[in-house]
């Protein structure tokens, strides 16, 4: 299938990239090529088989709830762009 | 060639023990081998390098030398190493310098191992080319016969690949999510191990795309991925996926004796247009699989031609959620902002000037796939796909088949630049025999076994059984040793 202009601001949107107005067009063909390499996988019959969510049969590991690791804030924030107070800094979220 | 940076790993390790040589003149050596032309480091790390060769010595005099003591190794950028920036070659980790040191180089340092630095790659693994990379491709050590035209060392794992080919170092660590390091290993005429999906642990490392992400060694021998294989395995309780299984002596399985083994030749990988030098290399490994007393079988493999397009529904989707976390907030770049400017705008331009075009790409395609009406048709039709083709593979592995035999990559190295104007979809292309093995989570190996008519390597792969490297290694070494590619790059860099 092909993915018109809107579409592809959609796939970015969602992507949380900026596109410009006018790479829209160039990006909605690229992506179109993509999804029409992956419509093969429309032949293939699927009935009853099972999606893969683990490629070896091995079962979630478990542990106590409980902590492990912590109490390093100046770690967590050293590579920050923005870092004031013991916390990470962003531009104001509401008005 | 005496010089030291061109010693394999189990060299090294004799002379070593031996007090013939030490690990700081190992070190010097592979510090002083030059290689800027090259362009595979990101950052060299001369200092640390030099405390650890110390650290070496002294271990290896008291007489606690483990193999990897002493050995000089590149670590690819996608490794987190404390301190020392890991940036997986992208723009949005400028800086980056980890707290912690990821489980695989952490087991390295404490078998004795030396960093020389980090190594370029393919921005975030995603590429075949090493041209995504945010510090500018790295540079195939081999040319085309007569000709001074740079060439792909393949990708992502680009830049580990030219660095041991040009012995820059004695080896190095890899990631292989869809191919990354058995078709750069093919294209630079090493070794590269895959190994099976759990055996090394993820931990630290930065992820592309979890459920097919594995790390390995990419060396100048089989013995040496072997070894180097050993120091980097291991269960890892930070690792949920990482298998809870002891690790073998894989360099005891190296006996050469390979007799009344099964090796099948799966007919599916036997490509339109692939070229004849390909196609005669296979049959002449195939040949030496059977004359050192190895059984020769047609087997089939029916899923194939989907591996592809699955993969490509299933690692962009991984990837765009685990790239979520470049958001500007954490760690790296942050786009500037105008006055006014809120969040949204912070995440979508720091993002946009963050990410390079391939990896915007497939973070957008897996949006998209994973998006409300599009993950039926998409990302769960792939997941099915993928277990069909998980028991293409175990259908053949029941019958009694050991490892299959079949191409490396689907050409030798192409030039840089040559694929700018092709469809993304051409790219792709590149990883046809080796995504597959990802797929199915087992273990595959790259080995040198030939060279085409320009002179540029060629290679093999094996695909194991799972859990089983230590057999695939010693089907690997026999075809080493049959295929008897001794060839080095001329040095021009």
């Amino acid at each position: 299938m092909s993915i018109d202009k809107e579409t592809a601001r959609r796939a970015a949107h969602l992507a949380r990239i900026a596109v410009p107005e006018d790479e829209l067009e160039k990006l909605a063909g690229e992506l179109s090529g993509i999804l029409g390499f992956m419509e093969q996988l429309s032949e293939v019959d699927v009935e009853g088989v099972e999606p893969m969510t683990s490629v070896t049969p091995m079962r979630l590991k478990r542990r106590q709830d409980v902590v492990t690791d912590g109490d390093m804030p100046k770690k967590i924030l050293s590579n920050a762009p923005d870092a004031r107070e013991g916390f990470f800094a962003v531009p104001k979220v509401m008005e | 060639m005496s010089e030291l940076n061109a010693l394999t790993i189990s060299a090294a390790r004799d002379k070593l023990r031996a007090k013939e040589i030490t690990a700081v003149d190992l070190t010097n050596a592979c510090l002083d081998a030059g290689g800027d032309a090259l362009n595979v480091f990101a950052v060299r790390t001369p200092e640390i390098a030099l405390a650890q060769a110390r650290a070496a010595d002294a271990r290896i005099a008291a007489g606690d030398a483990p193999d990897m003591c002493g050995i000089p190794l590149g670590i690819k950028d996608l490794f987190c190493t404390k301190g020392v920036t890991s940036q997986a070659a992208s723009k949005i980790l400028t800086g980056f310098k980890p707290e912690y040191e990821s489980t695989v180089t952490t087991q390295l340092w404490n078998a004795g191992a030396v960093m020389l630095g980090k190594l370029n790659m393919d921005e975030f693994a995603m590429g075949s080319s090493n041209e995504t990379s945010t510090y500018g491709p790295a540079i195939n050590p081999w040319r085309r016969k007569e000709s001074n035209v740079d060439l792909t060392p393949g990708g992502s794992s680009g830049g580990s690949a030219s660095a041991v080919a040009a012995d820059l170092c004695l080896a190095a660590t890899g990631t292989d999510t869809g191919g990354s390091i058995r078709q750069p290993a093919a294209f630079v005429g090493i070794t590269g191990v895959k190994p099976t999906y759990g055996r090394v642990s993820r931990w630290g490392v930065i992820a592309f795309a979890s459920s097919l992400d594995q790390a390995g060694p990419m060396t100048k021998s089989v013995r040496d991925a072997a070894i180097m294989l050993e120091a980097m395995s291991g269960h890892d309780a930070k690792d949920s996926t990482s298998a809870e299984f002891a690790v073998p002596n894989f360099e005891a399985a190296l006996t050469g004796d390979i007799r009344g083994k099964k090796i099948g030749i799966p007919k599916e990988y036997r490509l339109d247009g692939m070229p004849d030098e390909i196609e005669t290399l296979w049959a002449q490994g195939a040949d030496m699989l059977r004359d050192a007393g190895a059984e020769i079988v047609d087997v089939t493999l029916p899923h194939t031609k989907y591996a592809l397009p699955a993969y490509y529904v299933l690692a962009p989707a991984e990837a765009s959620s685990n790239l979520a976390r470049y958001d500007g907030v954490r760690y790296g770049y942050r786009a500037k902002l105008a006055t006014g400017e809120g969040i949204n705008e912070m995440y979508e331009r720091t993002r946009a000037e963050g990410f390079g075009p391939e990896v915007q790409r497939r973070v957008m395609i897996g949006a998209y796939v994973l998006s409300a009406g599009f993950y039926d048709a998409y990302y769960r039709r792939a997941q099915r796909v993928r277990t069909l083709i998980k028991q293409d593979f175990d259908k053949v592995y029941a019958s009694g088949v050991d490892a299959l035999l079949t191409p490396a990559t689907p050409s030798a190295a192409f030039g840089l630049g040559e694929m700018a104007d092709a469809d993304p979809v051409e790219m792709y292309l590149n990883d046809v025999f080796t995504v597959t093995v990802n797929l199915a989570g087992l273990p595959g190996v790259a080995v040198p076994a030939g060279v085409d008519a320009q002179g540029l390597p060629l290679a093999l792969q094996l695909i194991g059984r799972p859990w089983e490297e230590g057999d695939m290694l010693n089907i690997a070494q026999v075809l080493e040793d049959a295929a008897g590619f001794v060839s080095k790059p001329a040095k021009w860099w």
